[in-house]
């Protein structure tokens, strides 16, 4: 009883919060006069969502998709640079900085290069966001490899387990929880790495994106598109981390303590 | 084992001139406080650690490469150190699977070792749902599971309460004598080793030295009854005065 009360509360009080929010915007917006090119109310916004919806879908469907393999692309090639890190030590300390040079130079920065550089622009963008996404993946795998539990190392040895099998049964799953904490970071970092590669390639695409998109309304003043551009992307942003979070759930339900729901306890 | 020493990199010496024998079908503790060396000696056994100087010398029999075959050994840590993301019949079918060979009679066997070690049932379920107890005996049972001619033990039950503990005794005692494989246990638990063993040595800390080897000539098979007869408790008060003698020089030396 006390666990369905909790469970109501969870959903209800933050939707509730924003009830009151929203309320308290759209009447002072009423009650101030405040134009919609400065400030638009929340039901203006939400008619904008209706009236321009099918072509900003069209927009986030670009973006979606380059989000989507850069996370794919970062998934993958970040787990094979950690795994190649954890398999030979000088490679781990000759290349880890250059990781973080390039994790820590702001993408903003290096997208022009890239776009200067890579002349398809899809491709361009992509490397933008992987650039953003992939480092988080390396450096919680690299840990996770690196965490294997000592005794059972000892126990592999042992029983005389070759490094393959020790990988396989042994750093893998010790690395799995640590993959998918990066994996959930990396998520939200492409969608915002897809965002600033689109700023700054602006209409260099044949396709438009919804970062572009809200560039765009903002030129014209069309404030109410903006705020609706912006609020599907922070949308997108709320259901990749929730499906990332359901994929990291359903792998580690039966043994990792992150993935136990509270009533066992 | 001859004159066997370990110096850690720190510049420890965890063990000097340990001589020690081990006679096939015995059941011997190691015996003394903390930080003795008790663990380094059983993992320079186990082959995990080499020695510093000296030779450990283990008569089992060897493949054509003169090598222990993997799986002769079986090892029990303090800790249960089970995979947390395999059920208990996966964890214990471990040794087999990285000796690359999984068929329906290594099932067979890791199945009878779990019901061996009192947990027919809990095959499927995972490490997180048992109990401290409970997971122990997973640990036992795999390192059971190959038949292994030496069983390591070390400081097994160290963590358990002392009921568990007793139980958890008892089992070894039961699956010691039905099988009587070669047991070196390490303990700091005088009451456990007497009541387990056939050998005691007790240790010395710092340098770990081997202080003194008695032999425990108690009645086979031993049951719980055991803990409260004059000969057992005679022998605990024996081996204790053994162990504050060994430990002595050190408190002398500390002042």
């Amino acid at each position: 009883m006390r666990q369905l009360r909790l469970h109501f509360w969870r959903t209800a009080a933050p939707l509730a919060v924003g009830a009151v929010l929203l309320a308290l915007w759209e009447i002072v917006v009423r009650a101030e006069g405040i134009p919609p090119y400065i400030l638009p109310g929340p039901v203006l916004i939400g008619e904008t969502l209706w009236t321009d919806g099918p072509s900003l879908m069209g927009s986030l469907l670009v973006t979606l998709r380059i989000t989507l393999v850069a996370l794919a692309a970062a998934a993958i090639l970040g787990g094979a640079i950690a795994l190649l890190f954890s398999l030979s030590r000088i490679l781990a300390l000759s290349l880890f900085p250059y990781a973080v040079i390039l994790q820590v130079t702001p993408i903003v920065a290096i997208a022009p290069l890239i776009i200067i550089w890579v002349r398809e622009p899809f491709l361009a963008l992509l490397v933008c966001a992987w650039i953003v996404a992939f480092f988080p993946i390396v450096a919680n795998t690299t840990v996770g490899l690196n965490s294997a539990d000592r005794n059972l190392l000892a126990l592999f040895r042992l029983y005389g387990a070759s490094t393959g099998k020790t990988l396989r049964y042994l750093k893998l799953p010790t690395a799995l929880p640590y993959f998918l904490a990066g994996l959930r970071i990396s998520g939200g970092l492409a969608l915002i790495g897809a965002v600033v590669a689109e700023f700054v390639a602006g209409t260099g695409g044949t396709e438009t994106g919804l970062a572009f998109r809200i560039l765009e309304a903002g030129y014209r003043l069309a404030i109410p598109r903006l705020f609706a551009a912006l609020f599907l992307l922070s949308m997108t942003g709320i259901v990749i981390y929730l499906v990332l979070d359901f994929v990291s759930r359903l792998l580690l339900r039966h043994w990792h303590e992150s993935a136990i729901a509270e009533e066992e306890e | 084992m001859r004159a066997v020493s370990k110096r850690f990199a720190s510049g420890v010496t965890a063990l000097d001139g340990i001589d020690l024998d081990i006679h096939r079908g015995e059941f011997l503790s190691l015996l003394g406080p903390s930080g003795c060396g008790k663990s380094t000696l059983l993992r320079i056994i186990a082959g995990l650690s080499e020695p510093s100087s000296g030779v450990c010398r283990l008569l089992l029999e060897t493949d054509r490469a003169g090598k222990i075959p993997a799986g002769r050994i079986g090892f029990v840590f303090q800790d249960p150190t089970l995979m947390p993301w395999s059920t208990v019949v996966d964890n214990v079918l471990l040794p087999f699977r990285l000796a690359g060979l999984i068929g329906s009679g290594e099932r067979k066997r890791a199945v009878a070792e779990i019901q061996a070690v009192g947990l027919a049932g809990f095959e499927r379920a995972y490490p997180r749902q048992l109990s401290g107890g409970m997971r122990m005996r997973v640990s036992i049972a795999r390192a059971l599971v190959t038949e292994p001619d030496l069983l390591l033990l070390d400081e097994p039950f160290a963590a358990l309460d002392e009921i568990t503990r007793m139980a958890l005794n008892d089992d070894l005692m039961r699956l010691w004598e039905s099988r009587r494989p070669t047991v070196v246990f390490v303990t700091h638990s005088v009451f456990e080793s007497v009541y387990l063993s056939t050998r005691l040595a007790v240790m010395t800390s710092r340098p770990g030295r081997i202080a003194a080897e008695l032999p425990i000539d108690l009645p086979r098979p031993r049951q719980q009854a055991l803990r409260t007869s004059p000969r057992y408790t005679a022998l605990c008060v024996m081996v204790s005065e053994q162990l504050v003698r060994a430990m002595a020089p050190e408190s002398a030396g500390s002042k």
